[in-house]
């Protein structure tokens, strides 16, 4: 291996690794705030790219529709759950965000998909269509069981992912397809060509971590997010209601499901059960980060996403199998050194 | 006779199937320092959980003259009520400062701002330590700051369990001391301890919790003259600070 050869790989490796790293953040966040693996996380990834990939073909995407399932159903489990102390506020804000932004959304959609109103105008909407399933996914399948053990939320989990992968077989139907380049620019630096799109991926990526690492630090709703990771009793004796936390983790990881979803089209044919071996993968770096470090998650990520192009060029056919073998040296040593997630109560 | 600021009346609490608070009523009056004593076991911890909202109890709970045993934890903390709880539950992996912006959640940022420097001023230790993390901190510190923490709540009723658990004797006295402290403000207290001395030096009122029901109650003096108390609580000379 020469060193352009190298440079190329190290490039493939950034780019994969940073579409590793926005998601696996998102299941280290919602990991912490709900105890939740969030298995459907790569979900997100995947229909918002098939949503943008739609909407380019001047199509409605059927997400609006599925985002007007979730919502029926989170509607549904909120009534039944509150069924004794329904408050006019909690009626209002379930026909408000459950039904009334969906259909506003699928009239939206319907109306502005013909018109082809270009790159930012699909991206823009694809997130906006994805970003509120996460909380209706909490409060249909979490929120109610949201006391239980890690184990019974991890299959709850699963549920969520097999339910998802059929609406989306239903909804998106069987084919693959990409999306247009976020820039079809290109310049060579020394012997490499950097692409337009690499650029693209990286200066996202970088700008959301830039932004989460503000939130988190700075603000108080991001402490108060972090606190019910670092003490679930003591962010509830200060009054954070851990139910509104979890919503809005969920919708902070849908959100970062969308902007890789908007990321990987481009780089990959994505068909609706794509998102689980990107979900997967990102699940590695997680775990290498303990669940807990958003800075060494962020590195193992990028770290994954090196090993992945280091792999695919030398024995291609192996390489899923070979990145998911390097968790076990990996988590031997980290056994022995590293930082714990909080064991389950 | 006004009513008192919170009233428990005939609370049960279950873990699962087994009744571990069996049917206790105890009353805090406004601006009083009410303890309730007893050995390990009999139920305090359980008892204070449930009158926060971290349990699920049968009975009454009326706060400031509304039943709030149906209101969710966090506007039973906005209403004004707040715990310190036996383990005291900090952010360990977040700085001093944070932990206590934190307990300000439900207020607002002007509350909150004006809440912290009260409280440097009242424990100057916190405010030496601010940027540590409070996983870091030592016993006393910890304590100080789990009070610190809950007071930023602007609590009408401070409810502790067990301040005293694992400090030195030292500590332990300025511990008690802010509570003293801290009554004069006008902060009304209920103090559960296993400690019943100290606890029965500085209340006004007190209850004895025996085996998930309280046993007896008075004013702390006749609690501690009684000879049963006296044999199997305060000892001869034990559990002094
Ligand atoms: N989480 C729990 N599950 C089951 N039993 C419990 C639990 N916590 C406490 N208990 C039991 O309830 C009783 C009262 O405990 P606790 O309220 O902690 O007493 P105290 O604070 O007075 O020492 C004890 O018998 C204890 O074993
Ligand atoms: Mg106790």
């Amino acid at each position: 291996m020469d060193g352009t050869i190298f440079l190329f790989l190290l490039q493939d490796g950034v780019i994969n690794g940073a579409v590793y790293a926005l998601v696996a953040i998102a299941l280290v966040l919602v990991f912490g705030v709900t105890r939740v693996i969030l298995v459907p996380q790569g979900e997100f990834v995947a229909f918002t790219a098939l949503t943008v990939a739609a909407l380019e073909n001047g199509n409605a995407p059927p997400t609006a529709w599925l985002l007007l399932a979730l919502g029926g159903l989170a509607a549904i489990s909120e009534l039944v759950r509150h069924f004794r102390d329904l408050t006019v506020r909690r009626l209002v804000r379930i026909a408000l965000f459950d039904l009334a932004l969906p259909v506003a959304l699928l009239l939206l959609t319907r109306a502005l998909a013909p018109m082809k109103l270009g790159q930012v105008a699909n991206i823009l909407l694809a997130i906006t269509l994805i970003t509120p399933m996460g909380p209706m996914i909490y409060r249909i399948a979490f929120a109610p069981i949201a006391h239980s053990s890690v184990l019974v939320l991890l299959m709850a989990s699963f549920g969520v992912h097999f339910s998802l992968m059929g609406l989306g077989l239903v909804f998106f139907g069987p084919e693959g397809t990409g999306t247009a380049p976020l820039s079809s620019q290109s310049f060579a630096l020394g012997d490499l060509v950097v692409t337009g799109q690499s650029v693209a991926v990286v200066a996202v990526t970088g700008l959301l971590l830039v932004l989460f690492a503000i939130f988190f630090g700075r603000t108080l709703l991001g402490k108060a997010l972090r606190a019910c990771s670092s003490n679930r009793i003591g962010a509830r004796l200060v009054g954070i209601p851990t139910g509104a936390a979890g919503q809005i983790a969920f919708a902070l990881a849908a959100l970062l499901g969308a902007v890789s979803g908007v990321l990987v089209g481009p780089l990959m044919t994505v068909a609706y059960d794509s998102g689980f071996l990107i979900g997967l993968k990102a699940f590695v770096a997680a775990i290498l980060g303990g669940l807990v470090s958003y800075p060494l998650t962020v590195l193992a990520a990028l770290g994954v996403g090196f090993a992945e192009a280091l792999f695919s060029f030398w024995a291609s056919n192996f390489k899923e199998v070979l990145v998911f073998t390097l968790i076990i040296p990996v988590l031997a040593w980290r056994s022995v050194y590293a930082p714990h997630a909080e064991e389950a109560e | 006779m006004t009513a008192p600021l919170l009233d428990v009346r005939g609370l049960s609490v279950a873990y699962g199937r087994a009744e571990v608070v069996h049917d206790v009523s105890i009353a805090v009056t406004q601006g009083a320092l009410v303890t309730v004593i007893g050995a390990n076991g009999a139920g305090k911890t359980t008892l204070l959980n449930a009158i926060m909202g971290l349990l699920k109890a049968r009975g009454r709970i009326e706060f400031r003259g509304a039943d709030v045993s149906s209101v969710a934890l966090e506007s039973r903390v906005k209403a004004g009520l707040c715990l310190v709880p036996e383990r005291r539950e900090l952010f360990a992996d977040m700085p001093v400062e944070d932990n206590l912006l934190l307990g300000g959640f439900r207020r607002t940022r002007a509350e909150r701002s004006q809440t912290i420097e009260q409280i440097y001023a009242r424990l100057p230790r916190l405010k030496e330590r601010r940027e540590q993390l409070a996983g870091t901190l030592s016993g006393g510190e910890r304590q100080m700051l789990a009070m610190g923490r809950a007071l930023m709540a602007r609590p009408t009723l401070l409810m502790l369990d067990e301040p005293s658990l694992g400090l030195a004797p030292r500590i332990v006295r300025d511990v008690f001391h802010i509570l003293t402290d801290l009554r004069q403000t006008g902060v009304s207290i209920l103090l559960v301890e296993q400690n019943a001395r100290a606890a029965l030096e500085v209340a006004d009122y007190a209850y004895v919790m025996e085996l998930g029901a309280i046993t007896k109650q008075g004013s702390p003096t006749d609690i501690a003259q009684d000879p049963r108390l006296v044999e199997s609580y305060l000892g001869l000379g034990g559990n002094e600070y």
